[in-house]
């Protein structure tokens, strides 16, 4: 006879509350290791996805995720040049603001060396791969665009052809992808009112100089031209892919010689990228794990040992017609592992039906259901430790006092 | 069959000035199917004596013989008195201490439970045991649905399930009207004689004494008239 079963069927609605209470607890310490997770695959989703084996980055600077790194134009052709290297492609990437439909709309944009990456690489979830290099994107589902939409981004109007599902930035903003020119375009474009203030200040600057050039002013002065109108626009960071046998560690060593430019390998950009941008958000989210992990602790303690003592009558009476203790602590540990057990089933659902409404990208794998189920199984074991030695010292006379 | 002796049990509570002997050199015995009445005032040492001979508070001297086996002696236990009291002791009380979240079948079988008895038979003896006390046919009730009649049947068929040789009950009619409450002293009798058990009851209840076989009068710990 499970005493603990019986109990619960006369008072379901309790226990289904009780249990519903602390499975929002349990969902919430599941959706911080989700979050943390998210937070490292949405980070390195990008490093990993661009299958480079060296990032070359302005020098002294740590690469274009942690911090701005601008390379002028035509370094690829340059490192094309280096022993070892079978190719270069320059990478641009930036998180843009656009109102769309009357809504802010923040995006990461990424650039794709096209030809040769057209995006079918990534996977998409409807469309296709960019078929030109010009005026067509693919986006993360989660910028809400859908398929061969058309979206206005600087001067040009986009159509979306491909979909991708959670491929988000280490910010959380969904990616857009577009070649490398028109990426660039849309990260360096200007509104009309910025260019024109630039051209003034430039026709100002030019008049106080003795260069007395009419060819720079009339180009200045063309409204056609954009700003700035003599340089191409620069890149984040050229990607390397080396030759079969080539050590990346050693190539990026030998690039560090020079002057200009910093190199890393992409172990090298992907460490920098957690220790820099994620480390913060992962202790602060392991400290906020931590702190509900007792915070649970301490209310399936309270709630056991409450049981408990809601039982102290019950208890008593089963010691003095002579029950072994096992009746007892069976009775506290089923009712506990049972109250846990529906409060992380109720957590499971919830991280099925809700997380993926989640601002954030909530990543979970198995070993995280485990850990989670672990540490909600050995707090409902010590919390029942609690509600038996209380059960314990219950003395069976208690019953005769009446 | 001697159900249960005991010889010259010595009990205190307290020290000093607090000091109150609630036993002093008491001895009883109660034979299978004899119903056996501790009547006294309050204080008397009456439910002290019958929680000594649950097993539930060992006296500090004297010996306690349960089925002519030896089980406590000048306060040392001799066997493992909670399975003494499971397999050969049952308790009815004042109130019916049913347990609230079980059937009155549950509350039955508990006891059966307690001691490794699961299964179809101890579902048939649950039943035979509430029809034998006239409350068969609220067997599926909880406590809460009963009235205090029949919630003290029921607990002494819980009493009665694993066949004890001895039943302890501690003023099991005080909480009922008199004609109720000899409707369950009958009842003991019934119980005595047809199971054959030895039935303990400790009451002030003068109108009932007709339906014991010996009656033990008890004051200031010693008792005077058997």
């Amino acid at each position: 006879m499970n005493l603990a079963f019986k109990d619960l069927r006369r008072q379901k609605a309790r226990f289904a509350a009780t249990a519903l209470g602390l499975g929002l607890l349990f969902a919430v310490v599941l959706a911080m290791t989700g979050i943390y997770r998210g937070l490292v695959e949405d980070a390195t989703l990008l490093v990993d996805r661009m299958g480079a084996d060296v990032w070359v980055v302005q020098r002294d600077t740590r690469g274009p995720f942690a911090e701005r790194s601008t390379v002028p134009p035509g370094w690829e052709d340059r490192l094309m040049a280096v022993t070892g290297v079978q190719g270069a492609r320059a990478f641009s990437t930036a998180a843009i603001q656009r109102r769309y439909h009357g809504r802010p709309l923040r995006m990461n944009v990424v650039g794709l060396a096209w030809p040769a990456d057209r995006g079918q690489g990534l996977t998409l979830q409807q469309g296709t791969p960019l078929a030109n290099g010009h005026r067509e994107v693919i986006a993360d589902l989660s910028l809400g665009l859908g398929l061969g939409e058309r979206i206005g981004l600087g001067d040009e109007t986009y159509t979306v052809v491909g979909l991708t599902k959670g491929m988000t930035s280490s910010s959380g903003d969904g990616l857009l992808f577009a070649s490398q020119l028109d990426a660039q375009a849309i990260i360096n474009w200007q509104a009309p009112e910025a260019l024109r203030l630039e051209r003034e200040a430039r026709l100002a600057r030019l008049a106080r100089s003795d260069l007395d050039s009419i060819a720079l002013e009339d180009r200045l002065r063309d409204e056609r031209a954009a700003l700035p109108v003599l340089a191409p626009l620069p890149a984040n960071a050229i990607l390397l892919n080396l030759r079969p046998g080539v050590d990346a560690e050693q190539l990026s060593q030998a690039l560090n010689r020079l002057p200009d430019l910093t190199a890393y390998t992409a172990q090298a950009q992907r460490d920098l990228l957690l220790k820099g941008v994620v480390e913060k958000s992962k202790q602060q989210l392991g400290l906020f794990r931590a702190i509900l992990s007792v915070v649970s602790g301490i209310v399936v303690s309270l709630i056991i040992y409450t049981m408990t003592v809601a039982k102290t009558h019950d208890i008593a009476l089963l010691k003095l017609m002579g029950a072994r203790v096992s009746v007892v602590v069976k009775l506290v540990t089923h009712q506990a592992l049972l109250l846990g057990g529906i409060g992380y089933g109720f957590a499971l659902l919830l991280s099925v039906v809700a997380f993926p409404h989640f601002p954030r990208r909530v990543v979970l794998n198995l070993g995280d259901y485990l850990s989670v189920g672990s540490l909600i199984l050995v707090l409902v074991l010590l919390a029942s430790a609690a509600g038996i030695v209380r059960a314990l010292r219950i003395p069976p006379t208690l019953i005769l006092a009446g | 069959m001697e159900a249960v002796r005991a010889d010259n049990l010595y009990k205190t509570y307290g020290e000093g000035a607090t000091e109150v002997k609630a036993l002093q050199g008491v001895s009883v015995v109660a034979h299978g199917g004899e119903v056996v009445a501790l009547l006294g005032p309050s204080g008397s040492g009456k439910s002290t004596l019958l929680t000594a001979l649950g097993l539930l508070n060992p006296p500090e001297r004297g010996q306690i013989y349960l089925m002519g086996k030896l089980v406590v002696r000048d306060g040392a236990e001799f066997g493992d008195l909670p399975a003494l009291r499971r397999s050969h002791i049952g308790f009815v009380f004042q109130k019916s201490n049913l347990i609230p979240f079980l059937t009155a079948h549950e509350n039955v079988r508990l006891a059966l439970a307690i001691n490794d008895q699961e299964g179809p038979a101890t579902h048939a003896r649950a039943q035979e045991l509430l029809d034998y006390l006239g409350v068969g046919s609220r067997s599926h009730h909880f406590p809460e649905q009963l009235s205090g009649g029949e919630q003290q049947r029921v607990a002494i068929a819980r009493a009665l399930a694993p066949a004890p040789a001895l039943i302890l009950a501690d003023e099991p009619t005080a909480a009922l009207d008199s004609q109720r409450g000899r409707a369950v002293m009958e009842l003991f009798r019934k119980v005595a004689q047809e199971q054959g058990a030895a039935v303990v009851v400790v009451t002030h209840d003068h109108r009932t004494l007709d339906v014991f076989d010996t009656i033990f009068a008890m004051e200031d710990g010693l008792i005077h008239s058997a």
